[in-house]
């Protein structure tokens, strides 16, 4: 008797549970983004959203190094999943070409948002396609740029100062140059320090999906390396792609890692930096700047112990790789109204602000360029260095087609240490200039 | 005429049976039991091969809205002379042959001992079992980080016994462990599969066979190898050939272990072909590279099979 | 001398035989209980140098594993409620705070749902095709229980290269219901070609004698053969079950979230900040432990069950 209670008020419930999913599936979305810290941020945020609206908001986060495949698997199969996708900058031109997102150009019109608002960087790196040109297929959502940071309580040590000094002739500080900051990694390699061993930095190689190619554009494009003539980059890849100074920058990060990065970071991206700088491993870690509110947060490693820099610049300028995203409306959405309302809601120059004080970090200009911006956290003023001089990989459809190859060669050079650079950059001159002829592009 | 029950039944009903049974004929039954499964089959087996042998003469891209182009054998001589294939060739048979090699050397050796009849060798022999039925993406996942340098136990296992600092190397980052890694979790995982075998064989052999060399005096040395080994033979070769098949079309383990790295020095056929149909998504040349592995794959097992029934003829 | 047996091993052979086996079973073993350990550790004592065997046990990598959580920040400190549940407490006591649920209740139940749903299937058109396999003469038999067989040989990544066309058509991609009849049909063959050989050992005069008592061909079958067969339907329902439960490729590539299972799910989980080793450890004894079992359950039929018939003990 009971048993059969029991499972009648369990079918009831279900019942109800299936009836009341239902009814509210009208007002409701669900947003797609990467697994990290400011996806939590944004869950928080958007409760005022939910809120104002009755909206019900459901999110899909998936951990980076399988965010791309996975939402790219997503949108090319047609899926329901996500209403709202923020989407890394290079699937741009894929999402709009093959018509996954919504053009938002008549949407911006009607309510009033002008991308002036946002940094230009951002709304070239995240919004446009064609680049460039005024087509819309996004909102700058989050911005973000490759950065360092370093231990300032070990760089402040006097007797670590003074054995650099002796060693190199120059202080140990914040790098001027590249070449600097290998200097100082290769110094603090294997050195004890509180009785721990600890290595030089933490930087990006892992394979899987683009780590390594996220971090040595680092040093390729500070060092001469360019995406093909400027003019015109599909035409001519040789002699831009594998220059003289695309190779130097390339032999640069191979050095950096056989001689200055912790033993077993051959696989590395944002999340194993993260926990060799946070446990105290190394003195130097290049990340995305997204790290650096939970660093400076951190009881380790936080406070005063940490600071912060742009890439330092090379013999061929100074740039840094662009990462963020910007959040668009995915073409199959079955809330196209409610999916709108959210952007139109998340452009409002408050929520903006709120976004950044909550962890995020707004693209809008008024919120990086108010008078107080540079000053109210230790790392602003580092953000804003890299944003002015921000760099993005090929945003083309093909873009997974050209991302590969890189991985691939860089990958079979720095760390599996085949072949010579030259040879790494001359077979990706060779492995582009196929993907463009099967483009149709050259 | 001495039919096994089988044969007799196969004959179908008898004649005199028949009138008296209602219902649906044999015939109508036949189809009617067979039928979903070929429905099913033919659905989401044949039809989608012969897509895919259609895609691969085209330069379709799933991921656009282009129309695809007939393209011939283009697909077929890019892929047969692309050196990125013969690497992973290269990979993929480097990984069969020493996993089945250590598979068979140790699975062959546990099944030889347990055939011992020890006491409680069976509750031993589930225990070995285990890893093999657990999910090779869940189990490959957590060996990276038993293979971690410094905090991993695999490392520290090393260290413990060798005296090498377990930071100083790291199994799936460096060039020449790598493909080692990979072959290690493997043997782990599925030795217990080739001992199960093995164990059928050696428990297959009837004890009259040793008695009657036990008369003639030949040593146990020799009873090994000109008795153990040539009965068991038949068996060994029936588990080379799963573990062939099985790790010709392995992914999960090591797409989570070592992701095709370092470089591309673990990147086998399935990760290769992963890559191009699903990440650059050139569908029509992935389509090619597919074919290209069914008749690799089929041809080699069916040689191999001709092979083992040759064996068991003897 | 009586009861000597020239094949019977002697007792210093079964003692070095036991040792070296019991040797390799603990060592064989290790990584699984290591997986389990380290579901209870904190994430600190998990990657401790040198690795700990000790610890203190914490339900942190539970906690996490069932919680999605967001770093208590200092504008947070001081709306905060007291922690209510015991949960709650752990969470802040790694300075998280929780805001719902995580996935994994849901990839799980859909790893439940996929794998008992193609089970089923494939156990009730595998049982009806191995019948009329065993007991009919159907045209080109063996041509097709080979092409059947053949189904398993292919690369799962290839198979899944059209699947995914042909589910993205009919609008299947990322639904229970695509996976449910793509995991049926690779475990039809399986299915097949064990039943058959345990119908195969069903002595035909039974059916005989319920055919001359009256009942028609289906009576038979499900009143006379399905009971005799029920062991052997058990354990392929066991085997159809574990290969559902442990797929990766098709999952990976085929679902996104509606329908993903926990394979592809589990080593994805990661904490605030990095991988979360305990929580990935805790959701990975979770999903092992039932394996582990019916491995323990079946470990009469294992043999037969993974060479699909070809060894029968």
């Amino acid at each position: 008797m009971k048993a059969s209670k029991l499972l009648m008020a369990t079918a009831l419930t279900a019942a109800t549970m299936v009836a009341a999913s239902g009814a509210s599936a009208a007002g409701s979305l669900t947003l797609c983004w990467a697994a990290w810290d400011p996806a939590n941020a944004l869950v928080e945020l958007s409760k005022s959203f939910e809120a104002e609206t009755g909206t019900d908001m459901s999110f899909e986060f998936v951990p980076w190094p399988n965010f791309a495949d996975r939402m790219l698997n997503e949108l090319n199969s047609n899926g329901t999943l996500c209403d709202l996708l923020i989407g890394d900058s290079q699937w741009i031109g894929g999402a709009a070409e093959n018509g996954n997102y919504v053009k938002l150009n008549d949407f911006f019109a009607k309510e009033g948002i002008s991308m002036d608002d946002f940094i230009p960087a951002t709304v070239t790196g995240y919004a446009e396609w064609p680049k460039g040109t005024p087509n819309y297929w996004a909102l700058p959502a989050y911005a973000d740029v490759v950065g360092w940071t370093y231990r300032r309580d070990w760089f402040e040590r006097p007797e670590l100062q003074a054995e650099f000094k002796g060693k190199y002739g120059y202080d140990l500080g914040v790098p001027a140059d590249l070449a600097q900051l290998k200097d100082i990694a290769q110094f603090f390699q294997g050195r004890e320090i509180d009785g721990k061993t600890v290595y030089g930095a933490a930087i990006y190689t892992e394979r899987g999906s683009e780590g390594i190619t996220m971090g040595v554009t680092n040093a390729l494009y500070n060092y001469g390396f360019e995406y093909g003539n400027p003019k015109n980059p599909y035409a001519e890849l040789d002699g831009y792609v594998n220059s003289d100074g695309a190779v130097a920058g390339l032999e640069y990060y191979k050095e950096l890692y056989d001689t200055a990065t912790p033993p077993g970071s051959s696989n590395w991206y944002m999340g194993e930096d993260i926990d060799a700088y946070k446990s105290g491993q190394v003195a130097l870690q290049m990340n995305f700047a997204f790290i650096w509110p939970g660093v400076n947060a951190d009881p380790n490693v936080g406070g005063d112990r940490t600071g912060y820099f742009a890439n330092p610049k090379g013999p061929a300028g100074q740039f840094a790789q662009l990462g963020g995203q910007g959040i668009s409306v995915v073409a199959n959405t079955d809330n196209m109204e409610g999916a709108l309302a959210y952007i139109k809601w998340f452009a409002q120059p408050e929520v903006q602000a709120q976004w950044t004080a909550m962890g995020g970090a707004s693209a809008m200009r008024s919120v990086v360029e108010a008078p107080d911006f540079a000053g109210k956290q230790p790392y602003n003023q580092a953000f804003l260095d890299s944003m002015a001089i921000v760099k993005d990989f090929w945003a083309e459809p093909s873009y997974a087609s050209l991302l590969l190859p890189m991985q691939s060669r860089i990958h079979n050079y720095v760390v599996a240490g085949q072949g010579t650079a030259k040879e790494a950059l001359d077979g990706l001159v060779a492995d582009w200039t196929e993907v463009f002829e099967d483009e149709g592009l050259r | 005429m001495s039919a096994s029950p089988i044969d007799r039944a196969a004959q179908a009903t008898p004649k005199g049976l028949a009138r008296r049974i209602r219902g649906l004929s044999d015939r109508a039954i036949a189809w009617l039991f067979v039928g979903p499964s070929i429905v099913l089959l033919l659905a989401v087996n044949i039809f989608p091969l012969i897509w895919t042998i259609n895609l691969s003469f085209t330069n379709f891209k799933a991921n656009r809205l282009r129309e695809a182009k007939f393209i011939g054998l283009r697909n077929y001589e890019r892929i047969l002379t692309d050196t990125d294939t013969w690497n992973s060739m290269q990979a993929t048979a480097h990984f069969l042959f020493w996993t089945i090699f250590f598979q068979v050397l140790i699975g062959f050796t546990l099944a030889y001992l347990i055939n011992k009849k020890f006491k409680g060798n069976d509750m031993w022999t589930t225990i070995i079992v285990l890893p093999m039925m657990l999910s090779p993406a869940v189990v490959g996942n957590f060996w990276t980080f038993l293979y971690q340098p410094q905090i991993g136990l695999f490392n520290y296992v090393i260290e413990f016994f060798t005296g090498v600092d377990s930071s100083s190397f790291s199994m799936i980052g460096d060039v020449n462990l790598a493909p080692w890694s990979i072959v290690i979790v493997d043997t782990w995982m599925w030795t217990p599969f080739v001992m199960l075998i093995c164990l059928a064989g050696l428990r297959s052999i009837p004890d009259s066979i040793y008695e009657a060399a036990e008369c003639d005096r030949a040593s146990k040395w020799r009873q090994f190898w000109t008795l153990t080994i040539p009965m068991a033979l038949p068996f060994l070769m029936l588990a080379v050939l799963f573990r062939g098949i099985e790790n010709f079309k392995m992914f999960d383990l090591v797409v989570q272990l070592t992701g095709g790295g370092p470089g591309s020095l673990t990147t086998l056929t399935s990760i290769d072909l992963k890559r191009e149909a699903f990440e650059k998504w050139r569908t029509g040349y992935a389509s090619a590279y597919a074919v290209i592995l069914f008749v690799t794959v089929f041809g080699l097992a069916s040689i191999y099979v001709k092979a083992l029934n040759k064996v068991k003829e003897r | 001398m009586s009861g000597f047996s020239v094949t019977e091993p002697s007792r210093r052979q079964k003692w070095i035989a036991g040792v070296l086996v019991i040797t390799y079973a603990l060592v064989t073993i290790m990584p699984l209980l290591w997986i389990i350990a380290t579901g209870f550790k904190s994430p600190e004592d998990a990657i401790s140098y040198p690795p700990k065997v000790v610890f203190q046990p914490s339900l942190e990598g539970y906690v996490n594993l069932f919680s999605s959580r967001t770093r208590i920040t200092e504008s947070m400190q001081e709306t905060l409620q007291p922690a209510e549940t015991w949960y709650d407490q752990v969470a802040r006591d790694s300075g998280t705070v929780i805001v719902g649920a995580s996935r994994y209740g849901q990839r799980f139940l859909n790893s439940v749902v996929i794998g008992f749903g193609s089970t089923f299937l494939a156990i009730v058109f595998g049982t009806t095709a191995a019948y009329a396999f065993s007991r009919f003469k159907v045209p080109l038999k063996d041509d097709l229980l080979f092409f059947i067989l053949s189904t398993r040989m292919m690369p799962p990544i290839a198979v899944a290269i059209p699947i995914f066309l042909m589910f993205r058509q009919l609008g299947l991609n990322d639904t229970k219901l695509g996976m449910i009849l793509l995991y049926t049909a690779v475990n039809l063959s399986l299915s097949v070609w064990l039943l058959k050989g345990f119908i195969d050992e069903i002595p035909f005069e039974y059916e005989e004698a319920a055919l001359i008592d009256g009942y028609t061909r289906f009576q038979a079958f499900y009143k006379v053969v399905l009971p005799q067969a029920a062991t052997g339907i058990a354990s392929t329902a066991i085997f159809c079950l574990i290969f559902a439960w442990n797929e990766y490729a098709f999952a990976v590539l085929l679902t996104s979230g509606n329908a993903q299972t926990a394979p592809p799910f589990i080593p994805t989980i990661i904490g605030v900040g990095g991988q979360d080793w305990p929580a990935v450890a805790a959701g990975a004894t979770i999903f092992l432990i039932p394996v582990m079992i019916f491995t323990i359950l079946l470990r009469k039929h294992l043999l037969r069950g993974i060479t699909f018939g070809a060894v029968r003990k």
